[in-house]
């Protein structure tokens, strides 16, 4: 890793950190041979063409791969340097302390309130509940615009304000990591530029993965990038990989790598 | 750029106008019209024994017809059925509390936290269930509640018997509802809660379970209107009495339903319990059709 140019004390110091780490669905080795660290309070972005693995990795910080019955994971992901597919590790916790945003708005048929709310509730949340929701709304840009309709629906929301109702959701719950998976992908261009302001203001609190296919915004909202790429194996399985993480101004200025070059050229993917 | 379609080689002359009297617009307007009747066809039945049952229903239909309890076969007039309505709701009451929850957490149970193969031969058994004769439901209650119990003094023909004969034949169908409600259930949602930090109970009660009820509420509602109108199960189970159902009617006594009352009178002598059965058979429609259309209305207002 190069020197980073960014303005934060403790950016060095790596809140996740995968070793060696290959993912498999069945006999099919989706990702292979990860090592990454990914520094605390600064947003990574993950690019790559389709089937890199990128969102599947993504996924692997909250475990929430467990949910499909034919994922494994070999390897190490450290989280302050706990294995977090240890056994003694339980993944709902980690998922609390590691948020998610996805690629579609995902807001619960529920009020915008409840929306907020559920996560605090399950997790036993004891604090006032209504001046979490104004925090939450607050943190996420979204409080000006709903402050009078908490009632109401959070599907009755734009999809743009949807996007930061699960933004808000996820924050709620005070994750230290938030994954975001594509999260403007379904949203229009100036609702996207209102979440990738947000996410810069998030930075302040919380470290960010952002996975992403618009190489723009990679470089709007993101410190460090990783680059992932696939490969076709001997019996043509296509295995994604991390071919460079560098510094998102390295990455698209100066890249390392041929294949790097090629990529953010626009010469394939 | 061709402007000539018909030079297209190995296809028909391309004319863009209308032929109507070619044989494949023939064919599709023969096949049209065909599937039209067809679909008139299946309508009459329904509309048939509707009209027919009301028109000689609503002859014999009154106030007093609805509370009153039935007449002795020689009276030639007056009386009611208001004893089979009161064991109908009764029985179909007990059926719904036994098989909803069973039905409804075994559904859960196969989409939510059984494996798939587990889950793949559970919907097979339901699917058989479901295609048992609802008799065959009948003669197993008889046998294992009515036989057992009067074996050891406890009981006889009763409600109890009779809501459980159609228990039996509501619970494919609330499983299978409800299974199929909760995996249209979107995936997001799911994903979206349990990144959230919620385990999987949490996740199928808080959120799965009120995104799935509407549908969930008509699969009961139908499976209701359906014991409703069953004979078979409760011909050996509950019987037939002339008496209100009362307490020890639970497990005691044989509990009067509409179903067997039509069965019971219609085959009769006597004309007055022939007219009788005719107003019963009526509100036995009403009320399907009633539980019916509140099903689809509460779903409808959810959505």
């Amino acid at each position: 890793m190069t020197a980073q140019q960014n303005h934060h004390s403790r950016d060095n110091e790596p809140i996740l950190r995968t070793e060696n780490l290959n993912i498999y669905y069945g006999s099919f080795l989706a990702v292979q041979n990860v090592w990454l660290n990914i520094p605390q309070n600064l947003v990574t972005a993950f690019i790559g063409p389709s089937g890199c693995g990128k969102s599947t990795l993504l996924r692997c910080y909250n475990r929430l791969n467990d949910l499909i019955e034919s994922f494994r994971a070999e390897g190490q992901v450290y989280f302050y340097g706990k294995n977090l597919y240890a056994p003694d590790i339980d993944p709902v916790e980690v998922r609390r302390r590691i948020g998610m945003v996805f690629q579609r708005p995902n807001p619960f048929p529920k009020s915008i309130r409840e929306n907020i709310t559920f996560g605090a509730k399950i997790n036993g949340y004891k604090g006032d509940m209504d001046e979490l929701v104004e925090r939450s709304l607050k943190q996420a840009a979204l409080w000006d615009e709903v402050k009078d309709k908490l009632n109401q629906s959070g599907l009755s929301l734009s999809g743009g304000q949807q996007q930061r109702l699960c933004i808000a959701r996820a924050i709620a719950v005070q994750p230290e990591v938030i994954l975001m998976d594509e999260p403007c992908s379904a949203l229009d261009p100036i609702s996207t530029l209102r979440v990738e302001d947000l996410i810069q203001e998030l930075k302040e609190k919380y470290t960010i993965i952002i996975v992403t296919h618009n190489m723009q915004q990679a470089t709007r909202v993101a410190d460090m990038t990783a680059f992932f790429n696939v490969k076709v194996g001997e019996k043509g399985g296509r295995s994604g990989y991390l071919v460079e993480f560098e510094a998102t101004e390295v990455i698209f200025n100066n890249p390392q790598q041929q294949d790097t070059k090629n990529y953010i050229s626009g010469r394939f993917g | 750029m061709p402007t000539n379609l018909a030079e297209n080689p190995g296809y028909p002359s391309g004319s863009l106008t209308r032929s109507p009297s070619s044989p494949r617009d023939l064919f599709n307007t023969a096949m049209t019209v065909v599937a039209f009747i067809c679909g008139v066809l299946v309508l009459l039945p329904l509309l048939a024994v509707l009209v027919y049952v009301i028109i000689r229903g609503v002859g014999s239909l009154s106030l007093q017809a609805l509370v009153e309890l039935p007449p002795n076969a020689i009276v030639d007039s007056g009386g009611g059925f208001g004893n089979a309505i009161v064991g109908t709701i009764m029985m179909v009451a007990i059926a719904s509390f036994i098989s909803i929850p069973f039905g409804v957490l075994a559904a859960i149970y196969l989409t939510e936290f059984g494996s798939e193969k587990v889950a793949r031969w559970v919907r097979f058994a339901t699917n058989i269930l479901n295609g048992v004769p609802s008799i065959i439901a009948g003669v197993f209650a008889y046998v294992v509640i009515v036989l057992t119990l009067s074996d050891l003094g406890l009981g006889s023909r009763s409600a109890i018997a009779g809501g459980v004969a159609l228990s039996i034949v509501m619970l494919p169908i609330i499983v299978r509802t409800t299974d199929e409600s909760l995996q249209l259930v979107s995936q997001d949602l799911r994903q979206a809660a349990v990144g959230l930090g919620a385990t999987n109970f949490q996740t199928v009660i808080q959120v799965v379970l009120p995104a799935a009820l509407p549908a969930i509420i008509t699969g009961a509602t139908l499976s209701i209107a359906r014991a409703a109108g069953e004979t078979a199960p409760l011909l050996f189970t509950a019987g037939f009495s002339g008496f209100w159902p009362d307490f020890d009617s639970l497990l005691k006594n044989p509990t009067p339903s509409i179903a067997v009352l039509v069965y019971t009178y219609a085959t009769s002598n006597s004309s007055n319990w022939q007219s009788l059965a005719w107003a019963a058979s009526l509100i036995l429609v009403l009320m399907v059709l009633i539980t019916s259309i509140i099903a689809r209305w509460v779903t409808h207002q959810k959505n």
